[in-house]
């Protein structure tokens, strides 16, 4: 299957195919979950209606973290098996795994200001999500700062393999630090357990989610393969030029 | 192990008679430190409060702004294709240059950091912790710096782009190595945060040499 679609132009045939369904699953799935999230879902008998934003916060958050680990396992590929596509897919999710922490992050805040009287509160999850999408950030920074892509695309590769193995280390060490500085004073929302009437729309909006991020994906390393075709094109635009005369003449004559 | 210490006397040699990189570094670690009491304010309670915190980011900036100097004059003039032609392996190359980058940075912020303490007024018994501290968990920053440095090779404005990349990844050293001198001033036992700043410098001993290899090997391809 991988090394069936290491052929872009192979990839280009399969994921035209696949890219009409996958939407219209992307779609049919978000607004199903939106609609038991938003209407059927009961309000929280504590925080109203405003638990409703966790419908969209806590899928965003498990992209989040999980674009990272596509992207991750994306370069592993590219840098063992040399994969071509393995690249373009990692230099594409990241964007979005970023669009994602930073809603993530929006949606915290925005649910957070209610509930707990601030926008931003220094929690160990919080922290660690932000530090999160400083990674994105580094990562998108570094795959552009060059001006031959293959080396910045070796060089992100090389960056988030190091970064999947720091993630660890720096959550465990964000605990750490939290536990330090302030003990205890984040509120446990909703308890341990979520009821099923909850539960249902979450998983559903996190599938939703989950092909949302498939079909942004797979639109997206299909632009970055045009582009690179029309890069191609346009580099070699000038030889064409210069051969053209020759073809012409016949013409002319 | 020869060639390890011929190329670890050189990178010396090379920041010692090159221009005072070592009083640049060291200039800036204490003038950022400096900075701290003009911008809070002189009251030695505050300043106690967060002295170590604020040695510690300064020790961090301080060593991400002498990063661009491990491989980038090297890079420039062609030396370090030389040395990845050379039967040296390229790990042990970025090993040599951390340990002559943790010399002139690490070890000199380490060595002055008990005379910034006492600039911020910090408990005395703290001030032992801090330089124990910066000693163990500097290695770490030259080590994961040399990643970013290597990185960023050839790359449009590298100084802030290895910045962007490498903070991140020396979180977790900011936070054991200013958190042991807070635990030794409430008396919580610094040892546990000095342990795991331990264990971050000896992970990234081996396997930060091996990350910034496979970037230069690309660099230099």
């Amino acid at each position: 299957m991988l090394t069936y679609l290491a052929n872009p132009a192979r990839f280009m045939r399969a994921s035209a195919a696949v890219l009409p369904y996958l939407g219209a699953a992307t779609i049919t799935v978000l607004a199903a979950g939106l609609y038991l999230a938003l209407i059927v879902a009961p309000p929280d008998y504590q925080q109203g209606e405003s638990v409703r934003i966790m419908f969209v916060h806590v899928p965003a958050a498990i992209l989040a973290e999980g674009v990272y680990y596509v992207i991750a396992a994306a370069s592993f590929v590219a840098l063992v098996w040399r994969h071509p596509l393995a690249d373009v897919g990692a230099q594409a999710a990241a964007p979005l795994g970023a669009a994602f922490t930073l809603v993530c992050l929006v949606t915290g805040s925005l649910w957070g200001r209610p509930m707990w009287g601030a926008w931003w509160v220094w929690d160990a999850r919080l922290t660690s999500v932000l530090v999160l999408f400083f990674l994105y950030l580094g990562y998108i920074a570094l795959v552009n700062a060059f001006d031959d892509p293959g080396r910045g695309a070796r060089a992100g590769a090389v960056l988030a393999l190091v970064g999947v193995v720091d993630l660890p280390i720096i959550k465990f060490s964000v605990n750490w630090w939290n536990t330090l500085h302030q003990p205890a004073s984040i509120l446990r929302l909703g308890g341990p357990a979520i009821d099923a009437s909850m539960l249902v729309p979450l998983l559903i909006m996190a599938a939703g989610f989950a092909l949302l991020f498939a079909t942004l994906l797979l639109l997206r390393m299909r632009t970055a393969l045009n582009e690179r075709k029309a890069r191609a094109l346009r580099l070699a635009a000038p030889e064409r030029r210069a051969a053209a005369p020759t073809d012409a003449t016949p013409a002319l004559r | 192990m020869g060639a390890y210490l011929g190329l670890f006397r050189r990178e010396l040699l090379l920041a010692v008679r090159q221009g005072g990189e070592i009083g640049l570094a060291l200039g800036f670690f204490v003038l950022a430190v400096v900075l701290f009491p003009l911008g809070v304010g002189p009251e030695a309670e505050m300043l106690r409060r967060i002295g170590a915190g604020i040695i510690w980011v300064a020790a961090l900036l301080a060593a991400v702004l002498s990063l661009d100097r491990l491989f980038a004059a090297d890079h420039a003039d062609g030396n370090l294709d030389l040395l990845a032609l050379s039967a040296m392996p390229l790990e042990g190359v970025v090993l040599a240059k951390c340990a002559a980058h943790w010399v002139t940075t690490g070890l000199p912020l380490t060595l002055i950091s008990p005379f910034l303490g006492e600039l911020v007024d910090l408990d005395s018994a703290a001030l032992p912790l801090l330089a124990l501290g910066l000693l163990i968990g500097t290695p770490a920053l030259s080590l994961l710096g040399a990643i970013a440095a290597a990185l960023t090779l050839g790359a449009r404005r590298p100084g802030v782009l290895s910045s962007l990349v490498v903070l991140p990844l020396y979180l977790p050293v900011l936070i054991f190595g200013a958190g042991a001198v807070e635990a030794g001033i409430a008396g919580t036992g610094a040892r546990p945060h000095l342990l795991l700043l331990g264990a971050l410098t000896l992970a990234a001993l081996p396997l930060a040499p091996l990350a910034a290899a496979a970037a230069l090997r690309q660099a230099l391809d």
